[in-house]
């Protein structure tokens, strides 16, 4: 007898799939924001060689990005308690999600600033801009436009890569995946539909990120 | 009970090591050569191939790794397939791997100047000629270094497959852990396990990086 497919579950989890969504993109947004922040800090102690700032980011880059973002997961919510630090698993969840964007978003951003001409360092000196006005105008945000699309495309691959956040119980939505198909065991059925909005959720970030780039890039066109 | 010492711990995780190394080059071998495919399909002169591996590509792209997993290892066991753990990460990585070398590979061609193209078929190269002569020579020294800069996310990648009972590093750190009671000292050396197996990677294709592009001076 040939397999039947079987979605009529999908109405009676569809508040249970909605919470999984909010708590992936809660994930990703809160990752993102504190990732970059972090990242900028990274990218000016790297570049101007602060010290000891610019030691410790290089050791934290290479650490975070040369390791697998679930032995992170783990080291921080299973190895953490042995030192006294216990988080509950969101907290452990954000805190990786956060440490490892901060590390990609220092090499990116570190490569937009130091893409800036030296010519418009010269220009502005010349037209008296202050250290600071220089680092704002000239530097940070044409760097950062500059590497929006690199940056957009990590905040992506970040968000599919939370979905092993559910190994530590976090409920996002591959942690609701799990619940739901060893409810009714259709677990194939429960992946596919979990899988399907996983894309609609890349798509839907990669186009919103892409437009809010335009806008900045248009604004800073007209000024 | 049985005790660990830490060379017990150390041989075990070497073991996983060991396994997570074997899993990576499969995963990137098979994948480099499904994405080869992939890769002639993405620039073929005809609309389907073209459009199929469009798809491809972004359905890959545009999932997690562990979902990928998940519906590989329930989607076949739906066709009365019983599928091992092993045979699953293998397959499940290396289309991963396919769809994303393909992408990056797909720059690289597109890298090489119209010209080339032009010039070529005017020398009355058949197109299977004008590739092997003249334009992948050209794109395999752009794709080299990102291609090195990849395999790192392979390597990363094989992490995902514990998840689904295969025993490389991390489930061998898992089990490991649960056993002693020491989950710092476990994951730490598990992190360095993978940290040694990636960061040459990461130090060779920078320097890779370096040597081919070498930095535009404004």
């Amino acid at each position: 007898m040939a397999y039947q497919f079987d979605f009529t579950f999908i109405p009676d989890y569809a508040g249970m799939l909605g919470q999984g969504v909010a708590y992936t993109l809660g994930l990703t947004v809160f990752g993102g924001v504190l990732g970059i922040a972090i990242g900028i800090g990274g990218a000016i102690s790297r570049l101007w060689k602060i010290r000891p700032f610019d030691g410790l980011y290089q050791c934290y880059v290479e650490l975070f990005r040369n390791t697998p973002f679930l032995v992170q997961l783990f080291l921080i919510f299973f190895g953490l308690p042995s030192l006294g630090i216990k988080l509950v698993e969101w907290q452990a969840a954000m805190l990786a999600m956060v440490l490892n964007l901060g590390a990609y978003s220092t090499e990116i951003i570190r490569a937009g600033l130091q893409a800036t001409p030296k010519g418009q360092l010269e220009a502005a000196e010349s037209l008296a801009f202050t250290r600071r006005e220089t680092f704002f105008y000239v530097m940070l945000r044409p760097a950062l436009l500059k590497v929006w699309p690199a940056l957009s495309s990590q905040l992506v691959i970040s968000m599919l890569g939370s979905s092993v956040c559910s190994q530590i119980s976090a409920e996002e939505l591959t942690f609701v995946a799990n619940f739901i198909q060893s409810r009714n065991f259709r677990a194939f059925e429960t992946y596919f539909l979990t899988t399907a909005i996983y894309f609609g959720l890349a798509v839907m970030i990669r186009q919103l990120l892409g437009a809010i780039g335009r806008y900045a890039i248009a604004r800073r066109a007209a000024s | 009970m049985m005790t660990f010492s830490l060379w017990d711990i150390l041989r075990n995780l070497l073991n996983g090591a060991a396994l997570t190394a074997v899993l990576s080059i499969t995963a990137f071998v098979l994948g480099s050569l499904a994405g080869l495919a992939i890769l002639f399909a993405r620039i073929s002169k005809y609309r389907a191939p073209r459009a199929f591996a469009k798809l491809y590509i972004e359905a890959f792209q545009g999932t997690p790794l562990l979902l990928q997993l998940f519906m590989l290892f329930f989607g076949l066991s739906l066709f009365g397939l019983d599928v091992p753990a092993w045979l699953a990460a293998c397959l499940g990585l290396m289309l991963f791997t396919s769809a994303f070398l393909a992408e990056i590979w797909r720059g690289c061609v597109e890298s090489v100047p119209r010209g080339q193209w032009e010039a070529s078929a005017s020398l009355a190269l058949t197109y299977g000629e004008q590739m092997r002569h003249v334009i992948l020579p050209q794109a395999m020294r752009v794709a080299i270094a990102p291609t090195v800069g990849f395999a790192v996310q392979v390597v990363k990648g094989t992490a995902v497959t514990s998840i689904i009972g295969f025993a490389e590093l991390t489930k061998t750190g898992s089990m490991i852990a649960n056993a002693t009671y020491q989950p710092f000292l476990v994951y730490v050396l598990v992190a360095l396990g993978y940290f040694a197996l990636c960061y040459p990677l990461s130090w060779y294709a920078q320097r890779l990086e370096r040597k081919f592009h070498a930095p535009r001076t404004n």
